[in-house]
């Protein structure tokens, strides 16, 4: 197990796939809140659920409605088990916040290059840490 | 950050879960841009209340809360709708999106937020004092807020907003601390202003130029409220300036008088005005005119009533507004007026949160830089812009 210090966005401890998105991600109209599945055209993810999943894209963007979006994921037990940000901006904070779901951001390395899609890894919100398993 | 003892309770869940949620929120966020504290607040006013623009999950969320017992504890007034909450049906709205706007209404007034539904609180209720810290979240209410009255709010997002009206708090980060107020650019008018929409046009140009600068203008020797309303909402609209000063008319453009010399400098001419206009517009022929964007004042329904006086408007004609103003509107005898020209008042919505874009209008006519700068995106629609007299003149026009 090797451990990565991030700095806890949203508390909780979440494990699961690790699944990326390289490009900021903007979760109004780009994923279904009732099934977890990516909808956003031209995404390498169409098609790919989140539930249960390790969800690291670098940060939100779009619509402020995104923070409601992700509390629905949640709310209808689709939500990733957790989310890793390069930098977490409000959308996703207020999202993640709202709903509880573990998020860390500001992780030592940059997660989104050394991951790959498939690795196990838990997400310690309470203490801002990522372990890879 | 530094929480005082109260603060920490409510981070605990000693008042319950939701506004343990709330702080837990309101305190991150505060991390996030740098807070060194929490702040009490006197008032907050939420926005995303439009079905439109928050639809099931904002509607799912809202209700969630409410089911929690979560009940703001300071003054908290809404953002309008998507659409007159009682006339909806003569606005072509369907039985389904009103029916989801009442529970989203429903939702709001369960935990006590007051359901005024306008971008213009501060005309009727919600208003602040000089200095004061709040917690808003409409462009152009926290540009109004912080401008010409000189509170101080940062622009919410419309959960942060909420979550601040329930805990009473805020973070202390942005416009709320004095030394991020100063303004950073000089805008020279070389142009005489004359209508709203001239305040409008110039509002748009220059939030395009400055985006989120704090600018400073010189050379408006003449304003009213009304006209600084449409210049920091079109500013709000085309670039995310949510505070700006003007000499000898906003309350803290003295302060920095002395700084404005060496300001990086932007003239706005007559040319300049000229082409702002043309920018705005897509087509001269509008099918809807609509006003009031933001909500008109009284004021404003006013001068309109006097122009229409004894007119016949061959187009459709809204003027959007809230309710309070309204029935101010009804007693004056301007509503009277206004409807037997063939125009309607529409209350607690505008042209921009409602979905005209499910009607079969083709073109807006509108005199608001804001809501010509919002319609084509957001309601897919052409706009023309003009002051209130050109409006009247093309609905007058078969």
């Amino acid at each position: 197990m090797r451990a990565i210090k991030a700095r806890g966005i949203s508390e909780g401890i979440g494990k699961g796939e690790v699944i990326i998105i390289k490009e900021p991600f903007g979760f109004y109209g780009n994923i279904d809140p009732k099934t977890g599945i990516i909808i956003e055209k031209g995404n390498p993810l169409e098609g790919v659920c989140i539930k249960d999943k390790i969800f690291v894209f670098p940060n939100g963007k779009g619509s402020t409605v995104g923070s409601y979006v992700i509390y629905g994921l949640k709310k209808n037990g689709v939500a990733p088990s957790a989310i890793i940000n390069l930098e977490t901006e409000t959308i996703v904070a207020t999202g993640v916040i709202l709903a509880e779901i573990p998020c860390v951001d500001k992780p030592e390395e940059n997660l989104i290059e050394t991951l790959k899609d498939g690795d196990v890894v838990e997400v310690d919100g309470n203490k801002g840490e990522i372990r890879i398993l | 950050m530094y929480l005082t003892n109260e603060e920490e309770l409510m981070l605990k869940g000693e008042q319950g879960a939701v506004v343990a949620k709330c702080m837990k929120l309101l305190v991150r966020l505060g991390d996030i841009y740098g807070a060194d504290k929490m702040i009490s607040i006197s008032s907050s006013q939420a926005s995303g209340v439009s079905y439109k623009s928050i639809g099931d999950p904002g509607l799912e969320f809202l209700n969630g809360f409410a089911d929690e017992g979560a009940k703001v504890r300071v003054p908290t007034f809404l953002n309008p709708a998507g659409m007159d909450l009682e006339n909806w049906k003569e606005l072509g709205i369907s039985e389904t999106f009103a029916g989801k706007q009442m529970k989203i209404i429903s939702a709001f007034r369960k935990m006590n937020v007051v359901t005024t539904c306008s971008c213009t609180p501060y005309l009727f209720g919600n208003l602040p004092r000089f200095g004061e810290h709040i917690a808003w979240s409409e462009s152009s209410a926290v540009s109004f807020a912080n401008s010409v009255i000189g509170a101080r709010t940062n622009r919410e997002g419309g959960p942060s907003a909420l979550a601040a009206g329930i805990t009473g708090r805020t973070a202390n980060y942005g416009l709320h601390l004095e030394e991020n107020r100063k303004p950073n650019l000089l805008i020279n008018l070389k142009v005489e202003l004359k209508t709203s929409s001239d305040f409008g046009a110039l509002g748009y140009f220059i939030g395009k130029v400055v985006k989120n600068k704090i600018p400073y203008f010189s050379g408006i020797n003449k304003c009213n409220t009304d006209n600084l309303k449409f210049l920091g909402a079109a500013m709000a609209a085309s670039g995310a300036v949510a505070l700006y000063h003007v000499e000898n008319k906003t309350p803290e453009a003295k302060n920095y008088e002395s700084l404005i010399n060496r300001l990086e400098k932007v003239e706005y001419s007559a040319e300049d005005l000229k082409k702002s206009y043309e920018e705005l517009t897509d087509s001269p022929e509008p099918d809807l005119i609509v006003i009031g964007c933001p909500h008109a004042s009284i004021s404003e329904i006013e001068i309109l009533a006097e122009k229409l006086n004894n007119k016949k408007l061959e187009k459709e004609f809204w003027v959007c507004t809230s309710k309070s103003i309204k029935t101010w509107a009804d007693r004056m005898g301007y509503t009277k007026i206004i409807n037997d020209a063939g125009a309607k008042i529409v209350c607690d919505t505008c042209m921009v949160v409602s979905p005209l874009e499910e009607t079969n209008y083709e073109c807006i006519g509108t005199n608001s830089g804001k809501a010509a700068k919002y319609i084509p995106g957001f309601c897919k629609k052409k706009v023309f812009f003009g002051d209130l007299n050109i409006l009247i003149e093309k609905g007058l026009r078969k």
